[in-house]
């Protein structure tokens, strides 16, 4: 049960984390001074979002682990995230499509959250909803113009969509981790909110002009531990500071 | 060092003079993050609630509190994190709103509780010449608490200090 726990909430911490990593990655690259700002600053709530939850995930385990040491220094199969969030940026147009999957996403499940029975847990989806809410309507808004914009934009968005959609499926399975978390009311079965998740999607797809694709038999597995090839590399990056200069402070 | 121990007002009064480090015209009591203080014998317990998650002002705001109680014979202070009810700007001090006008920082107007997925831009006042139209370039400023705006009549880029 403990240890179910702690595999419960360092999915919720990595994918976040991991997020947080890719946008970072926008730093200094940003097609306008604005957005640069933007994806930074949404970076930075995501990282927020990811310290609590490690924090707090590591008390749970109760092995003396820090946000830090939980951050830097595990090894690629013990990372949780969902498998869309470690794929590469591409074009901004691509960055926006994901952030607006994800945040939909996080919003549907901090929604649930903050009522679980681990009241640390509930209080972190309180503070994080707003953030995650404030993301969705960003990433919505690039969405909608960029695919209802011109034929270049069009083309690229609906590119975008079709090429992370299939990473979509894994948001929602569930596997025994997933149903013992709701089963104890600390947790909620992602299979469970599918259908708003869908609803918001599908609203601002159509507003945006795209069209949904097809789902695919495809299940990405990086909450089981299984990533992408993207994974290490992103790792390499991610760790190397802890890995070179072990126990290294600010 | 056996300090006369602080009363709680007194405390409360020192941290009035504790500047946000982001925005140092207003405190870190008047910004609503300082939600208790609990004394004891050679100690003071502040409880705090941060703004955003990832608000890399928190430690420095931590710091600056356990420094400023001490300088003042605080003895040990320990400063507690208090995530809810998660902060918002209703608990910014009614007068907040004109020290940030004032520092060229548009205040946050009432919370909408729309259910919208897009968002509903909200015009501020600007806050160099008061004109009431005014244009979002940006949902995101200089910190994660702000949006950018400009002003098409004296034609200045000003913060919005976020409704959340
Ligand atoms: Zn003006």
């Amino acid at each position: 049960m403990t240890n179910q726990h702690f595999i419960y909430l360092l999915r919720l911490a990595d994918s976040p984390l991991i997020l947080a990593q890719r946008l970072s990655e926008w730093c200094g690259h940003g097609p306008v001074l604005e957005e640069d700002l933007a994806l930074s600053n949404m970076a930075l709530d995501l990282i927020g979002q990811a310290r609590l939850l490690l924090t707090h995930a590591g008390r749970v385990e109760s092995r003396d682990r820090d946000e830090d040491q939980l951050a830097f220094l595990r090894m690629e199969n013990k990372y949780r995230n969902l498998t869309i969030v470690e794929l590469p940026n591409g074009d901004f147009g691509q960055t926006v499509t994901r952030n607006f999957l994800f945040s939909a996403y996080q919003v549907e499940l901090w929604k649930r959250l903050q009522i679980s029975t681990d009241t640390e847990l509930a209080a972190i989806a309180a503070k994080s909803i707003k953030e995650s809410t404030y993301h969705l309507s960003h990433s919505a808004e690039w969405v909608i113009r960029l695919g209802d914009g011109t034929e270049e934009s069009h083309l690229r968005m609906q590119t975008a969509l079709d090429q992370l959609w299939p990473y979509s499926a894994e948001l929602f399975t569930s596997d025994d981790t997933d149903r013992s978390m709701a089963e104890s009311g600390i947790g909620v079965d992602p299979s469970a909110f599918k259908t708003d998740w869908q609803s918001t999607v599908s609203q601002v797809i159509g507003e945006a002009t795209l069209t949904l694709p097809a789902d695919t038999p495809f299940v990405s597995s990086g909450k089981a531990g299984q990533h992408s090839e993207h994974m290490g590399h992103l790792l390499g990056e991610l760790q190397y500071l802890q890995r070179t200069f072990p126990g290294a402070q600010w | 060092m056996v300090a006369t121990p602080l009363t709680e007002e007194q405390a409360w009064s020192v941290l009035r003079t504790v500047p946000d480090p982001e925005i140092p015209v207003i405190s870190v009591t008047e910004l609503g993050i300082v939600r208790e203080i609990r004394t004891g014998p050679g100690e003071v317990t502040v409880v705090v609630t941060p703004t955003y998650s990832g608000c890399p002002a928190t430690e420095v705001i931590a710091a600056s509190i356990r420094d400023a109680l001490q300088a003042a014979g605080a003895g040990n202070v320990h400063i507690e994190t208090r995530l809810s009810p998660p902060w918002t700007t209703d608990w910014l001090a009614p007068q907040a709103a004109e020290k940030l006008r004032a520092y060229g920082i548009a205040p946050p107007g009432s919370r909408t509780a729309s259910q919208t997925i897009r968002f509903v831009a909200p015009s501020p006042q600007c806050p160099r010449c008061g004109e009431k139209k005014t244009t979002r370039l940006s949902e995101f400023g200089s910190t994660a608490c702000k949006a950018m705006y400009r002003c098409p009549s004296c034609l200045e880029p000003f913060e919005y200090f976020k409704p959340i």
